[in-house]
């Protein structure tokens, strides 16, 4: 009895209930395309943010204020000399204001730190800096036209270089502007879009109104287009000042960031800004209460996470796989019920255990083959799709794994099925009815 | 085939075989102390009620069972010394078995179904393929070798395994009732198969409760409460068997 032979009777096996072998490939078909698909779907996904994130510029730095105080414990929050409000500025020529000291622990970015980093003679490396406000939840209207801005960022003409961005129409606003408190912005060209239609020039010059703030459009920012989900030319640039005195309030900034003179400068012009940064706010590096991270940073830390998701959806799509196993072994356990009597016949006429083993074996490892190839063509065919706004990419180790994984679930779940039907004895399944 | 019988060592053997079933008083004896002498070219015919003990004889002959003691040499071989793997090459070899309920391979063809007992003792496709068509035309059904069991009659069905059961050349053929379901026509057809099995030279076991089947067989052995009570011969072990006729011209003709 040769393996052929085995894989005839099989093949005999599973086109005679072609509706039943059918449904049970679709349990692993589902599983592997699953798999295929959801990885390709986490692969994807992470290739996005990291498109977007060294969009941003690789030379390019932002300082953050951490969270700290609020309910945390101890209450001292690393702040040494622990008393309310801000330390005293230790000597030094900086100015500490006294709109920046607030009952909350926690840290302040402050246009001052801005034009320290901006002044300061030890910052070699430093190319530009820009402070960035933002302002939530702003609604832009023109003639009854009106648009939920993305993002709405207050900040100082250097930022446009900072951030790598171009006026298309129109002009940046000037260092006068903000000085001056004027209230002009920049709209990015999905905003420019939703108010005057697909001409964005036309923009230029029109009163447009921020939650009811009427602001002079001065110039339209050139495209960047959408990376992932996020379509980065829905936002509106202004001077922060002006930003300040409307939308945002006084309070702190929510970020600065930096450019470095060159990529490779990066690190050292970090070193400088934390050391300025350090002596302001008289913390060191261990009780930090701000923090500098770097594009390579961010794109370590998305990385990761990036990478828990990912392997989060192929668990639950592994998952399905498992699911897509027991179907198989449910219906082998059936089969094997109801054709105990051709096992009798079989082994009457001389199959031994071996034969009989091979035979279901082989049945349930056909079921969950072409399960298995129907499903990474899917996977394949499915990942051509952008889902949820994500362009899958498929990982090549996905496809195998989970063709591979497929067979051995038909091996695995296979095997107690068909070592039921071949410990049958021959006289008790010849007499089955 | 033409060696003499006596010159043979016996195909079937037995030696005060017992079965029981169960354990101390409550143990049910299906066979108590067998004493069975099979030559090989008999035609033997076992009779007897219901619980006689016949068909549990049926399974130790074929190898599907063993008995709980007493000896069976079949072919001179010690059936008892054997273990599973080898029992299933001794049925393959050795055995022929024709059921009462047919029992051939749902979806597979006549030809697949005769072939079955090859494949499963390693002969090659192409070789496999003529014998199969043989042992068809020796029953008579050559024409019909790509049907499918449920495409035959009753009559058909059983002569297709009447050909599975002598494709691999057995020592033994052994029937269990194989007229039990067939009407009266197809009943004498397969009696006079297996006349002409007989007359082969084949050695043949048929359980049965019908005298017309027991009066075809060479010897009638009867069975009750798992003992042998009576073995009667109607004719010697190398002539044809009783209700055999000589086929005239014009039988051969038209079969």
């Amino acid at each position: 009895m040769n393996v052929t032979e085995s894989m005839r009777f099989a093949w005999q096996g599973v086109t005679a209930n072609k509706t039943r072998s059918a449904l049970t490939t679709l349990g692993i078909l589902i599983g592997v395309a699953a798999v295929i698909i959801l990885v390709a779907v986490g692969t994807g996904s992470s290739r996005a943010v990291q498109e977007s994130i060294s969009s941003l510029g690789s030379n390019t730095l932002a300082v953050t204020a951490s969270a700290q105080g609020g309910g945390g414990p101890g209450g001292g929050g690393g702040f040494p000399g622990g008393g309310g409000g801000f330390p005293g500025a230790p000597g030094g020529g900086d100015t500490q204001t006294s709109q920046n000291a607030t009952s909350s622990r926690a840290a302040e970015l402050t246009m001052e730190d801005t034009e320290a980093i901006a002044t300061s003679d030890d910052a070699d490396d430093v190319l530009g800096v820009a402070p960035v406000v933002s302002a939530s939840s702003v609604t832009a209207t023109l003639d009854g036209a009106s648009h939920d801005v993305g993002t709405f960022t207050g900040s100082t003409p250097s930022y446009l270089l900072i951030d790598n961005t171009s006026v298309r129409y129109g002009s940046a606003f000037t260092d006068e502007d903000y000085t001056s408190r004027h209230r002009v912005a920049l709209l990015g060209t999905t905003v420019a879009e939703e108010l005057v239609g697909t001409d964005v020039e036309e923009a230029v010059g029109k009163q447009v109104s921020f939650n009811g703030f009427q602001y002079e459009v001065v110039g339209v920012l050139a495209e960047k287009g959408s990376t992932g989900p996020q379509d980065q030319d829905d936002r509106v640039i202004a001077p922060a000042t002006a930003v300040q005195d409307t939308l945002s309030g006084y309070g702190a900034l929510d970020s600065i960031s930096v450019k470095a003179s060159s990529a490779d400068s990066v690190d050292a012009a970090q070193t400088q800004v934390e050391a300025i940064l350090d002596a302001r706010h008289d913390v060191t590096s261990t009780d930090r209460d701000y923090s500098v991270t770097s594009a390579s940073s961010i794109l370590e830390a998305a990385t990761s996470s990036n990478q828990t998701f990912t392997v989060l959806l192929g668990a639950v799509a592994a998952i399905s796989l498992l699911v897509g196993g027991i179907g198989v072994m449910n219906i082998m356990l059936v089969t094997v019920t109801e054709r105990t009597r051709e096992i009798g016949i079989r082994k009457a006429i001389g199959a031994s255990r071996a034969d009989i083993v091979t035979q279901f074996l082989a049945e349930a490892i056909l079921l969950s083959l072409f399960g298995g190839l129907v499903g990474v063509a899917i996977g394949l065919i499915g990942s051509r799709f952008t889902i949820v706004g994500v362009q899958p990419v498929v990982a090549p180790y996905s496809v195998g794994l989970a063709f591979g994984v497929a067979l051995l679930i038909g091996l695995f779940f296979g095997l107690y099925p068909a070592n039921r039907a071949a410990a049958l004895r021959p006289i008790e399944a010849l007499r089955y009815e | 085939m033409t060696t003499p019988a006596r010159h043979r060592r016996p195909t079937v053997e037995l030696t005060g075989l017992h079965k029981s079933y169960g354990h101390d008083d409550l143990a049910v004896h299906a066979l108590d102390g067998v004493d069975l002498r099979i030559d090989h070219g008999d035609y033997v015919a076992v009779m007897g009620a219901s619980g006689s003990g016949k068909s549990t004889l049926m399974n130790i002959i074929g190898c599907l069972d063993v008995g709980t003691s007493g000896r069976y040499l079949l072919d001179g071989i010690d059936v008892r010394r054997l273990d599973e793997r080898q029992l299933s090459l001794v049925r393959n070899r050795k055995i022929g078995f024709v059921f009462q309920s047919f029992n051939l391979v749902p979806r597979t063809t006549a030809q697949r179904n005769v072939e079955l007992p090859l494949a499963y003792a390693g002969v090659k496709a192409a070789e496999r393929a003529d014998r199969a068509a043989a042992a068809l035309a020796r029953v008579g059904l050559a024409d019909r070798a790509g049907h499918l069991p449920s495409e035959l009659s009753g009559g058909q069905q059983q002569r297709v395994a009447v050909a599975r059961a002598i494709v691999s050349e057995p020592v033994l053929l052994l029937a269990d009732e194989p007229t039990g379901a067939l009407d009266s026509h197809s009943t004498s057809d397969v009696l006079a198969l297996f006349d002409e099995l007989a007359v082969g030279g084949r050695t043949l076991m048929v359980i049965t409760h019908e005298d017309e089947v027991a009066h075809h067989a060479k010897r009638v052995v009867r069975m009750s409460d798992g003992k042998v009570i009576s073995d009667l011969r109607a004719t010697e072990v190398h002539e044809p068997p009783p209700q055999w006729r000589r086929p005239d011209r014009a039988e051969v003709v038209s079969r």
